[in-house]
């Protein structure tokens, strides 16, 4: 399981990267990846939309169902991944690099408390394997 | 939860697990869009065994099946299968099924997995009048597998080493391998060329085992649910419980042609033939998206604001690369070309009602 260690995540398998003091860039983990198995459509929020945290912010689609995907901190979304919209698949193969989701204007910097550092976030994966 | 003989050897092949009716099967093993392909492209093994399976034995046998089936048994001789629907007195889908004749006292149904009590029941119900009749449940110590896909032929005669292509489709036979009867039968679930075989429970395992051993060149893999869904969809071959049910009649399907007017009576003929001149209200079609977006089984299917059905069936289409449907809706929109609206969590996607099925294998 590949969980990088300049990362930080949610309990719902989502990713958070920090580019600067304001904005991050999120994704799903390789766990997530892996259990929904073959990716084959996304959906993403528009640029300008304002997100809250723990809410509902995109969908993936495997063959078999939809999932949602959670935003990990509250912001305005500055920009999306549309390569992902053409192939979904980038997901799978590569889901900390082109399989990214958004980019977040973050409202509130104290939400990065509740966010997880790798080492929590592996006990999550463990737990749910 | 049940499991098959082949539970073991499922989680030997590290298959994803999940509940199905009251079974516990093999969603996936690997990748459902590989398996899928494998299908098409080779050939896979699927346990089925979680399906019904039921004999039934009497001199009136033969009426009795023309009683309870729309389609017309009649026209079967030994060793002959046919796909059929079970109906009620006021014509809704009981279950779709398979009849195999052995003889004309003798014959075997399968039976949707999640339908097997309810027939047995409605069977048992209906025999009264045609005994005396043995009505017996064979799915615990019966196993099935399927083998489907353009090398089936092959893979069997490799490991089986006989000739199955002498069969024709809808045929079935048995023979003995190593002093074990398994009875073979040319029919399928997936659109492709295919076979699906009986076995006693106890040698079920065997015949897994030496089908995935001896044909691994051939490139042969077990295949789960999640392919066999994705497979059966765009060969569009209904799913029990999905695309039908109880509140569905025949002539409101796809499969309206398995009603057989002229053989007679049977449970439902009434109310079907008054269908029939009146015309129906609804009927099932297929669909392809235009905008990108997945149907799924209950999305609302829209023509503008108004709402006029829903869908029955929806995937991802890996033969054909397209997101497809089945949809349940008021019959004028009905219509090859017709476009529709599938509404998709809190937007509706623009899609068109195509023939079927979406994908037919090449003819060789």
């Amino acid at each position: 399981m590949n969980i990088p260690s300049e990362l930080l995540y949610t309990k719902t398998h989502e990713w958070v990267k920090k580019i600067d003091s304001k904005e991050v860039i999120v994704g799903i983990t390789d766990f997530a990846q892996q259990q929904l198995k073959d990716i084959v459509f996304v959906e993403l929020p528009s640029v300008g939309k304002e997100l809250k945290m723990s809410k509902p912010c995109a969908v993936v689609e495997s063959v078999k169902a939809a999932y949602d995907i959670y935003s990990p901190l509250s912001g305005k979304v500055v920009k999306v991944n549309h390569e992902i919209q053409e192939k979904p698949q980038l997901v799978n193969e590569d889901p900390y690099g082109d399989g990214w989701f958004l980019q977040i204007e973050i409202a509130n910097l104290n939400e990065f408390n509740s966010l997880l550092s790798p080492s929590q976030y592996r006990v999550v994966t463990e737990s749910e394997h | 939860m049940k499991k098959t003989p082949l539970y073991d050897a499922h989680l030997k092949l590290n298959a994803k697990m999940v509940s199905f009716h009251d079974y516990v099967m093999p969603l996936q093993y690997d990748s459902i869009i590989s398996e899928h392909h494998c299908v098409r492209k080779n050939a896979g093994i699927f346990d089925i065994s979680h399906m019904g399976r039921i004999e039934l034995f009497g001199d009136k046998a033969l009426p009795f099946i023309q009683q309870i089936i729309t389609n017309d048994a009649v026209r079967l001789v030994d060793n002959q299968a046919l796909y059929t629907l079970i109906c009620n007195e006021q014509g809704g889908i009981i279950d779709d099924i398979l009849v195999y004749r052995r003889h004309e006292n003798q014959f075997m149904l399968v039976v949707n997995c999640s339908n097997t009590e309810k027939d047995l029941l409605w069977l048992r119900k209906q025999a009264i009048d045609y005994q005396p009749l043995e009505i017996r449940d064979l799915t615990d110590s019966v196993s099935l597998l399927a083998l489907q896909g353009p090398l089936s032929g092959k893979m069997l005669e490799t490991t089986l080493n006989c000739k199955p292509d002498y069969l024709k489709r809808f045929y079935f036979s048995d023979l003995l391998w190593n002093g074990i009867r398994i009875t073979i039968s040319r029919t399928g679930y997936t659109g492709e060329e295919g076979f699906e075989l009986f076995v006693d429970a106890k040698h079920a395992v065997k015949l897994w085992n030496q089908l995935l051993d001896k044909n691994k060149e051939d490139g042969i893999k077990p295949i789960g649910l999640g392919a066999r869904d994705t497979l059966r969809l765009e060969a569009c071959l209904l799913l029990y419980g999905n695309d039908m049910d109880e509140t569905t009649t025949p002539l409101e399907t796809t499969i309206d042609w398995t009603v057989k007017f002229d053989k007679g009576n049977f449970i439902g003929r009434e109310v079907l033939l008054r269908q029939k001149t009146k015309g129906v209200d609804r009927k099932l079609v297929g669909f392809e998206m235009i905008d990108r977006g997945i149907p799924r089984y209950g999305y609302a299917v829209l023509k503008g604001t108004e709402t006029i059905g829903r869908v029955t069936s929806g995937s991802f289409s890996p033969s054909t690369n397209k997101n497809i449907g089945l949809c349940l809706i008021k019959a004028q929109y009905a219509k090859m070309g017709e476009e529709l609206q599938i509404q998709i969590r809190d937007k509706s996607y623009n899609a068109r009602v195509v023939k079927t099925p979406f994908y037919k294998r090449e003819l060789r």
